[in-house]
């Protein structure tokens, strides 16, 4: 089960690697690690946010070693999404390993293709795909579309992206 | 009553809607103090000349100057030999190497005329060398036509926009490509049926790759740039995608989901390309529009849209142009 938390931590030596500890002791996988040290609360603890795969059964184990090691936990295994965006695809999406595309932007760990929509109007012909990607944060969801921009350039796709995407 | 003698160079849709304008708006322009005369019209067969103004009813029906010609002399040399105060210059644009145009309007400028053009080529070419022209023999070059046609843009930012500083210019400025991916999206139609259908209108050009390869956007942005942006931007750095790959099973995968695809400009990213807009968007125009969005720091978004081509419309622009020259007050004489 995949889940996220957003902890906080003190701006002293040695705290992120004691907040992994729980994780390591709970067989916890740790997909990616986000450290805000330049997004500092008022409290004046650093937020982190961690993506892992773990036994449902474990996580309060998890929550319950954090908070004794005198870390926060502001939230746990909610949706950690919070930012999405549309991208359409046009060309050789299916022959050019879909799978793969779709990994590279799965494998991020901060996003992930959440919908996909597909035509292919005939053999031969450029297909088109629809991808609605969410990630963690504005800053993720501009990281996804160099990702896909780059799978665009060689793979030969065209990548469509929203007008709004370069606001954010 | 101020007298203006104009030479017309380029006799293509563009010069007889120039023609016309002046014809139809004579009352009004004279009721603003300024009696606007074409004193000259010059295309590559000859020039027609008349001191006293000439009657469009001359040129009723011509497609070119053969036959209707009065002197022999062409391009620089009429614009040269011709007692005027002001070029507009219409000749056919091009965009690699900005001529003719681009030598009408150096002449012009270096023998003291102001010049009003619609051709983007020379501006693209050489914009920051022709505003230096102007500067220093004393007067003006507008370009009001060459971006968006009639929609008011850069007279916008110059004049109601000014104190405010420009953050970014975005939109569709090819009423070409927003019409063929209007009817795709809205007809199922596949590109090349949507652009033979433009050309059977007379919407694309036989050969549409200025437009759909987006090189008439890139031209816009280019002049934006510089213009507004005081950027030497050239045509090469634009990054650019034109419109030819797009499907109308993506447009319609992209309407499901509240989006419409426009081939959007953007300055000062330099960007030509296919973009998804949302299509409640202000920028979500349809069929031949064009439309830009003005970002500023002061007072928020502006949306400006009209019609982008057509023979009395840029023309409209470019009267818009020559009164704005005889009524700003940097010129005195």
């Amino acid at each position: 089960m995949r889940l996220s938390m957003d902890l906080e931590l003190q701006d002293v030596p040695g705290q992120l690697l004691l907040s992994l500890e729980p994780f390591k002791k709970y067989k916890g996988n740790i997909i990616s690690v986000v450290h805000h040290r330049d997004r500092k609360t008022p409290r004046g603890t650093v937020p982190v946010q961690i993506v892992f795969e773990i036994d449902p059964s474990n996580i309060d184990n998890v929550k319950r070693e954090l908070q004794d090691n005198g870390i926060v936990v502001v939230r746990a295994g909610e949706d950690r999404f919070i930012e999405e965006i549309s991208v359409l695809l046009i060309g050789h999406v299916v022959h050019t390993d879909l799978g793969d595309t779709i990994d590279r932007i799965d494998s991020t760990g901060f996003a992930e293709v959440e919908d996909l929509s597909l035509r292919m109007p005939g053999i031969e012909e450029p297909s088109s795909a629809y991808l609605r990607i969410r990630a963690t944060g504005k800053e993720e969801i501009e990281k996804s579309l160099s990702i896909l921009r780059e799978v665009g350039r060689a793979k030969d796709l065209l990548v469509i992206e929203p007008i709004e995407a370069e606001k954010i | 009553m101020r007298s203006v003698r104009i030479s017309l160079v380029g006799f293509g849709i563009v010069g007889h809607g120039v023609l016309e304008v002046v014809r139809r708006k004579r009352e009004l322009l004279r009721r603003m103090g300024l009696d606007l005369k074409v004193v000259s019209v010059t295309d590559i067969k000859g020039t027609l000349f008349d001191e006293g103004g000439i009657d469009p009813q001359r040129l009723h029906g011509a497609k070119t100057m053969e036959g209707i010609a009065n002197l022999e002399i062409i391009g620089k040399e009429a614009i040269q030999e011709i007692d005027s105060d002001l070029v507009v210059e219409v000749t056919p644009t091009n965009i690699v190497h900005g001529q003719p145009g681009l030598g009408h309007i150096e002449e012009a400028l270096s023998l003291g005329k102001h010049v009003v053009t619609s051709n983007k080529g020379p501006l693209v070419v050489g914009f920051n060398h022709l505003q230096e022209l102007a500067q220093d023999n004393g007067v003006m070059l507008k370009y009001e036509a060459t971006v968006g046609g009639t929609m008011p843009l850069i007279s916008l930012i110059e004049k109601n926009l000014v104190g405010n500083e420009i953050l970014s210019i975005r939109g569709i400025f090819n009423g070409t490509c927003n019409y063929i991916l209007t009817r795709m999206m809205e007809e199922k139609y596949t590109y090349s049926y949507a652009l033979t259908e433009a050309q059977e209108l007379g919407i694309a050009e036989a050969n549409p790759a200025y437009d759909v390869d987006g090189i008439d956007t890139a031209g816009k942005v280019v002049i934006l740039a510089n213009s507004v942006f005081g950027m030497d931007a050239k045509y090469d750095d634009v990054s650019v995608t034109g419109i030819r790959d797009i499907t109308p099973e993506a447009l319609n995968l992209a309407w499901e989901r509240g989006y419409l695809v426009k081939l959007i400009g953007e300055v000062p990213s330099l960007t030509v390309k296919p973009m998804l807009v949302p299509r409640r968007s202000p920028l979500a125009v349809g069929g031949t529009l064009n439309v830009a969005s003005i970002e500023t720091d002061l007072s928020g978004t502006i949306t400006v849209t009209g019609l982008g081509a057509g023979s009395i419309e840029t023309a409209s622009a470019i009267v818009s142009d020559i009164v704005s020259i005889y009524t700003s007050r940097q010129i005195d004489d």
